[in-house]
């Protein structure tokens, strides 16, 4: 963990020099207010800040860093705090710096078709602001109502059109960010490329731990003049991760293609009334976007070859308002899987397509070994499964099982050439799977990496990267309820 | 030739190895294609060529992996004859070019704009870092953001970072159909055009601009490019693809010559840049070839002030700066990783900046 700030921080001296910096509403420091600051999107995990701040100017930003930098005090970034591996998890020792106040649209520019955006503006507000230019912006994680971009850029965030569109770090052209030292720095720009190496491919998806990103610049693209998504269904999981390989063969690239399992469908249904067949073991949503004449061949393609896969039934939305319908029932899941349940889970494992069907069977496999109710809900199309584990944590030791599943299921998706995080990333939870992932050469390489932008270590520490020690006892020892994954044998009967 | 896999891996593997203990700097290529590109090549050469061939290919997960040494013409064959393709069209500047030199430069050929850039292509590496490890980052998946994206800082790189051993990429199916078509325009009024069209939704892959006329490469199915065709515009090109294959090559007129080549990174809708000499559009506006013998100073300056860099391409000097000069604060991060990567120095030193 934070092995720079063996002491710990003296808060009454923090919060003073602060006061130097910040107005006092910026400055939350009590134990009532920091409360809704103590967790992500993951609440399994929860730690109160030594202090939490909300600057709203750049130079603020680089002041507090500057502060902390001096003091040896870390400091977590925080967005909308939607994240789902506990990367905002606050530090007891640490400030917790909310981007929140950054919320404004700074440029926009029809002609290179870009927006200028501060880190706190809310993913789905960019596209928005910029409809009536005929623009998007393209990754569309399915908390987009919620999420920031500056937590998209530190996830490098996906969503259900990153198949044909690509993820954040496909997406953006610059970064302004404020270093460990509280130095302003940009890299990519208005081009295409910029000069040196690529800093922001290394920035994005780097989970708050080589900079702050205090500025965005994001490529639009053309709203599609037609989309038309088909919903098809299928009496078997198998045949339904079969047929996604199938479409793809026939070189066609979808705009997004989901997969829910019975499940999920039923939850879904429930929730939002989305016309769902709640009789189908599994249902495929894919869309195809383009032009009139291509929408039109690839929507027949499609359907031809899905009930050729074994379909029960394909339907193509008939208008827009029914295609919305269909993307919701998708886009609520989550939520509509959670309410059936007290508490849930949300894994975020990738396999190569061609192993979907035997991963689903072996993540089934486990589920029925813990005696814990799996759902799946998941972007088949780029292989990035969301399992949602439902559990009761009101139920001894229930919380424990529901982890140790998650655990198996990450490291399932490894062993068959996968990973363990496809867009949440690694943060808090994952620790012990990059173990799994990774050889202690690489996790060094990391490190290396890490004290090449923060060498003091002050940036979200602890996170993403395990230490050698971590790695050599889960690998051997496992932990006090999982066994280690060089001794098992499958799930656990 | 020894067989290429696990002996070639492990030939390059205690080349490093020895080079790192001996301090003795290392020049690394494919098969010397690009030994133009950057600053003067220094150290005793170390060549990935014989490592090659393609290691995994599932044409139905659009990935394939192949070791560095590959040469392009042997992946073209082999993703062609499922339909597929490198979608960033990758220039090779030699015959034998291989797959490690093209994602060490990282070279992106017209359809950059509109597909992305070789960068945007890698989804895992396999590479040596300065102490000769192998280590292995990203995968064979489409997404992957488990720790720091190691393999995309790999590309454009220039080899200072590591040695390339393989390389897995996102393929994408060919399009079914192509067609180039060409008006005559001003050249303020071309680069209008080209950003006008990228902002409606039309099947564009490409758009370049001679100085006289506009060309517009539509790809896509046969309706989707015949509908495009009918809202830009324009003659049909006979030979279209030959046309993009000589501006990918640098084999067209405007590149013969022995005058210093300049690339310039734009917005793509910057205005015509006022420098001496003559420019080619390309990237929808947003890559500008210059040939001019105009001071390094006087262009970078025109180019920073319109948002974008400058890369001595060929020609010039080579002792000098070729790409852009970095503020301090970036030439330290630069540094700072060069040296996690490469602590001795060893991998192709000054080819990039001279201060690394
Ligand atoms: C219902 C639901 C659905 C979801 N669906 C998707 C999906 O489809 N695709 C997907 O990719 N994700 C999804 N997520 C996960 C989450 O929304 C994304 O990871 C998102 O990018 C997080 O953004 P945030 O603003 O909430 O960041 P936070 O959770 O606040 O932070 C996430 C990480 O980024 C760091 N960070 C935040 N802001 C900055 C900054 N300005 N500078 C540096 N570091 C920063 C934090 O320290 C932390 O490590 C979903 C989450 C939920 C709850």
């Amino acid at each position: 963990m934070n092995t720079m700030n063996e002491q710990s921080t003296d808060k009454t001296a923090l919060v003073a020099a602060l006061r130097e910096i910040l107005p006092p509403e910026s400055i939350i420091h009590t134990e009532e207010e920091l409360r809704p600051y103590e967790c992500d999107g993951l609440p399994a995990y929860r730690l109160m800040p030594l202090v939490a701040v909300l600057p709203e100017r750049v130079e603020q930003v680089q002041q507090v860093m500057r502060l902390c930098h001096q003091m040896g005090v870390p400091v977590v970034a925080r967005g909308a705090a939607t994240g789902l591996s506990g990367g905002a998890l606050p530090l007891a020792d640490g400030v917790l710096l909310s981007l929140a106040r950054f919320n404004r649209i700074i440029d926009i520019d029809n002609v290179n078709r870009t927006a200028r955006v501060q880190p706190g503006v809310r993913n789905l507000a960019i596209s928005q602001a910029v409809a009536a230019l005929g623009l998007y912006y393209a990754p569309d994680p399915s908390s987009q109502i919620a999420c920031t971009i500056g937590g998209n850029v530190a996830e490098n965030a996906g969503g259900v059109h990153c198949l044909k569109y690509g993820l954040t770090v496909h997406n953006i052209l610059e970064l302004k960010l404020v270093t460990a030292a509280g130095e302003l720095i940009t890299v990519g720009g208005e081009s295409l490329d910029a000069a040196g190496y690529d800093l922001l491919a290394l920035m994005t998806g780097s989970e708050g731990m080589l900079g702050i990103v205090v500025e965005i610049l994001v490529r639009l693209l053309p709203s599609p003049e037609r989309a038309q998504v088909l919903l098809a269904a299928f009496d078997s999981v198998e045949r339904a991760a079969n047929s996604v390989g199938e479409i793809i063969a026939a070189g066609i690239i979808p705009a997004g293609l989901e997969m829910m399992d019975g499940f999920a469908i039923r939850a879904a249904e429930a929730f939002v009334h989305a016309g769902y067949p709640t009789d189908a073991q599994a249902i495929l949503l894919c869309e195809v976007d383009g032009g009139n004449e291509e929408v039109s061949a690839h929507v027949n393609q499609v359907r031809q070859l899905l009930l050729d896969q074994g379909a029960t039934e394909v339907r193509t939305a008939r208008d827009e308002a029914e295609r919305v319908r269909f993307w919701k029932g998708r886009k609520s899941a989550f939520p509509a899987v959670g309410r059936l349940s007290p508490d849930y889970y949300c894994m975020d494992g990738t396999v190569p397509r061609r192993r979907l069907a035997e991963v689903l069977t072996g993540i089934g496999e486990l589920s029925r070994s813990y005696e814990l109710q799996v759902a799946n809900v998941f972007h088949a199309g780029d292989g990035n499964l969301h399992p949602l584990i439902l559990f009761d944590s009101n139920n001894p030791g229930e919380l424990k099982r529901a982890e140790d599943l998650g655990a198996e299921i990450l490291e399932l998706c490894v062993k068959v050439g996968g990973s363990i995080t496809g867009e949440h990333g690694v943060g808090h939870e994952k620790l012990h799977q990059m173990c799994v992932q990774f050889s202690p050469a690489e996790l060094e390489q990391f490190r290396a990496v890490k004290r090449a932008l923060d060498p003091r270590g002050l940036l979200n520490p602890g996170k993403v990267i395990p230490q050698p020690r971590h790695c050599s006892e889960y690998k051997s020892l496992g932990t006090d309820t999982l066994i280690p994954p060089q001794q098992r044998v499958g799930g656990r009967g | 030739m020894s067989v290429a896999g696990p002996e070639t891996e492990q030939v390059l593997q205690a080349a490093v190895q020895q080079a790192q203990e001996q301090r003795q700097p290392l020049e690394i290529l494919g098969s010397g294609s690009k030994r133009f590109y950057g600053r003067t090549p220094v150290g005793e050469q170390l060549s990935t060529a014989a490592h090659r061939g393609v290691v995994n290919y599932e044409p139905k997960e659009l990935v394939v992996t192949a070791r560095a040494g590959t040469p392009l013409t042997e992946l073209d064959r082999v993703l062609g004859e499922q339909g597929q393709m490198l979608a960033f069209e990758p220039p090779r500047f030699g015959p034998d070019a291989t797959l490690g030199g093209t994602i060490a430069c990282g070279f992106s050929g017209p359809r950059r704009p509109y597909m992305g850039a070789a960068r945007d292509f890698v989804l895992g590496v396999r590479m040596l870092n300065g102490r000769g490890e192998v280590l292995r980052f990203g995968g064979e998946v489409m997404k992957n953001v488990a720790g720091y994206d190691v393999s995309r800082l790999m590309v454009g790189a220039l080899g200072t970072l590591g040695v390339l051993l393989e390389i897995s990429l996102k393929v994408l199916p060919a399009p079914e159909q192509e067609q180039t078509l060409v008006q005559e325009l001003g050249s303020l009024q071309a680069i209008q055009v080209m950003n006008q069209w990228a902002a409606r939704p039309l099947p564009l892959s490409a758009a370049a601009y001679d100085g006289m006329r506009l060309y517009l490469r539509l790809s896509g199915t046969a309706g989707a490019v015949s509908a495009g065709r009918s809202q830009v515009g324009g003659d049909p090109l006979p030979d279209g693809e030959a046309f993009w294959q000589a501006l990918r090559e640098q084999r067209n007129a405007f590149f013969d010559h022995q005058r210093p080549l300049w690339r310039l990174s734009m917005p793509p809708g910057a205005p015509v840049l006022d420098l001496p000499g003559k420019q080619f559009i390309d990237w929808g506006g947003a890559q500008r070839w210059l040939i001019s013998d105009a001071a390094p100073e006087s262009i970078r300056l025109v180019v920073q002030q319109q948002g974008g860099h400058a890369t001595l391409f060929r020609g010039g000097d080579r002792a000098g700066e070729r790409f852009h000069p970095l503020p301090p604060p970036l030439v330290e991060i630069h540094r700072n990783l060069k040296h996690a990567f490469d602590p001795s120095n060893i991998f192709n030193p000054g080819r990039l900046y001279p201060e690394f």
